[in-house]
């Protein structure tokens, strides 16, 4: 927690108030990724575990240039190679660079039980504090963009944290310091947003990619991380990328009306067997009174 | 004290034995954690329970395993009263007279056997929501093994395991305002194991008189 906690907005089971809505000026940040200048030279996977420090892992080869199937707890930026067969018939290499897409409505901050292990800044950053972690792995199920990964030898969740340490301290995350393309972008939301509507637009209009176009998705309220992609309409073609991600309606049914309905019945339940003993009083075992109230 | 002897010196009779009293007491205690450590993870204003347990680490690491405790005793309860917590007709009227039961006129009530139907529905209700808590808990014990197709199963049992654990919640309620502050007796004989022929006459009418009567002719087992 490298920021001052003015920055924070919310905090994930946290009984109170927040000490941050609204009282400083900050700007919102946003990572854009832009898919179709990616290369898949797969260097802010590495830029990631040279400035986190975590040691390289074995890959999984799977018949692709992909590093493994999914991110991992030490492995926080996985370019996800699909080949993808387009309406014409041609083949594209479709490579886009997956990690945490810092919502503006978590579902891992909705579901966590844990008073301050999920945080979210005021600029944008959503970030798990580990000392804070139980391990219960709500946040895993929160998610719907399966990227929080639970280490086994510290049983507490990880993800990528957009390098709040960098960021706080006004650099850009590791990840956009070493893309060799340009591909990456880091800025405010506003800006980048620009940005990305700007070439989504050159690539509807002057190459051929007319569905091209943003992916912010509105229903976590947008996403701190962005994309550009030839065929908006089929984000699931970018290895899996959800077309409309939202919090889970269970956890969200859990955590409003279920939590309401039982608290106010515990309460009744409690009161209720109190005012049945004011009322009634105790069974009475008649003949027990006579034997001295042998019980 | 042996078994299948159940009257005692002093006018007492033995209502549960060491055997069913430690089962109850393993799944009791067993049960007090989870609903403690439970509360804590249910709501932030109640995180401090899990404080107070060692820390919310230590209590999400203890949870399962005194959950596993607690299943392991629901499914020992079934093995020892599953039999006798069978419904039975009778019991469909001592269910319509329930009014009397709550103002305390228990002379207008059918007698009751062993166990009286409201026993019978804590021990269904502890048994079908305890091995449902179990099955949703096993899920939510490992959710990284769960693979991302099957999530569904992660936020089922995200939802469903509160739920059954508020069933729980209130049996829990009643069950300990029963045997401790409205049936006087009924703590003693969980902990010592007897009560008096005046409280199994009073309680559990039909009980006593099948005691009664295995105790002139032995032979047949009636409790335990």
């Amino acid at each position: 927690m490298s920021q001052a906690s003015t920055d924070i907005v919310r905090i994930s089971g946290h009984a109170g108030t927040v000490p941050g809505a609204g009282l400083n000026r900050e700007f919102t940040v946003c990572k854009l990724v832009d898919t179709t200048t990616c290369i898949g030279c797969k260097a802010c996977e590495v830029a990631c575990l040279e400035w986190n420090g975590y040691t390289f892992t074995e890959t999984t080869f799977d018949n692709t240039y992909q590093t493994m199937p999914e991110t991992a707890w030490n492995y926080w930026n996985l370019i996800k190679f699909n080949e993808h067969e387009n309406e014409d018939g041609n083949l594209m290499l479709l490579m886009r660079k997956d990690q945490c897409m810092h919502c503006a409505d978590p579902g891992c901050l909705a579901a966590c039980p844990s008073d301050a292990a999920i945080v979210q800044y005021a600029n944008g950053i959503v970030d798990f504090q580990e000392a804070n972690c139980i391990g219960c792995g709500y946040c895993i199920t929160g998610c719907p963009f399966n990227i929080p990964k639970f280490s086994p030898k510290a049983r507490k969740v990880f993800k990528c944290t957009l390098c709040n340490d960098r960021v706080s301290q006004g650099l850009e995350p590791a990840c956009i310091k070493t893309c060799p393309t340009g591909c990456l972008h880091f800025g405010t939301k506003a800006e980048m947003k620009e940005l990305a509507e700007t070439r989504a637009k050159q690539l509807r209009d002057n190459s051929g990619y007319r569905k091209a176009g943003v992916y912010d998705p509105s229903g976590v309220g947008g996403t701190h991380v962005i994309y550009v992609l030839h065929d908006a309409t089929n984000p699931e073609a970018y290895g899996g990328l959800p077309k409309n991600p939202r919090v889970p309606v269970m956890v969200r049914l859990w955590k409003h009306p279920l939590k309401w309905i039982g608290n106010i019945g515990i309460v009744f339940g409690a009161l209720g067997v109190f005012v049945h003993y004011l009322r009634f009083g105790p069974k009475v075992v008649k003949e027990d009174k006579q034997n001295g109230g042998a019980q | 004290m042996i078994r299948g002897k159940y009257l005692l010196p002093n006018g007492r009779v033995l209502r549960y034995s060491f055997h069913e009293r430690m089962i109850h007491w393993i799944a009791g205690i067993s049960y007090l954690y989870l609903l403690l450590s439970g509360l804590a993870f249910w709501s932030p204003w109640l995180f401090w329970i899990a404080i107070v347990l060692g820390g919310g680490t230590v209590a999400r690491e203890l949870h399962p395993w005194f959950g596993v405790i607690f299943s392991i005793a629901v499914v020992l309860m079934y093995g020892m009263w599953g039999k006798q917590m069978k419904e039975t007709p009778a019991d469909k009227r001592w269910w319509a007279q329930i009014r009397h039961y709550i103002r305390n006129e228990d002379d207008k009530m059918p007698p009751a056997d062993r166990f009286n139907p409201g026993q019978k529905l804590l021990f269904w209700g502890f048994f079908v929501n305890g091995l449902l808590l179990l099955l949703t808990g096993l899920i939510l014990w490992l959710p990284q093994y769960v693979p991302w197709n099957l999530r569904v199963l992660r936020l089922a049992a995200i939802f469903l395991h509160p739920v059954f654990a508020l069933f729980t919640i209130a049996l829990f309620i009643i069950h300990v305002y029963m045997g401790t502050a409205m049936e006087r007796g009924a703590f003693g004989s969980v902990i010592r194991g007897d009560v008096s022929r005046a409280w199994a006459d009073h309680h559990h009418h039909s009980w006593l008189q099948q005691v009664l009567r295995e105790e002139e002719s032995p032979g047949k087992t009636g409790g335990d």
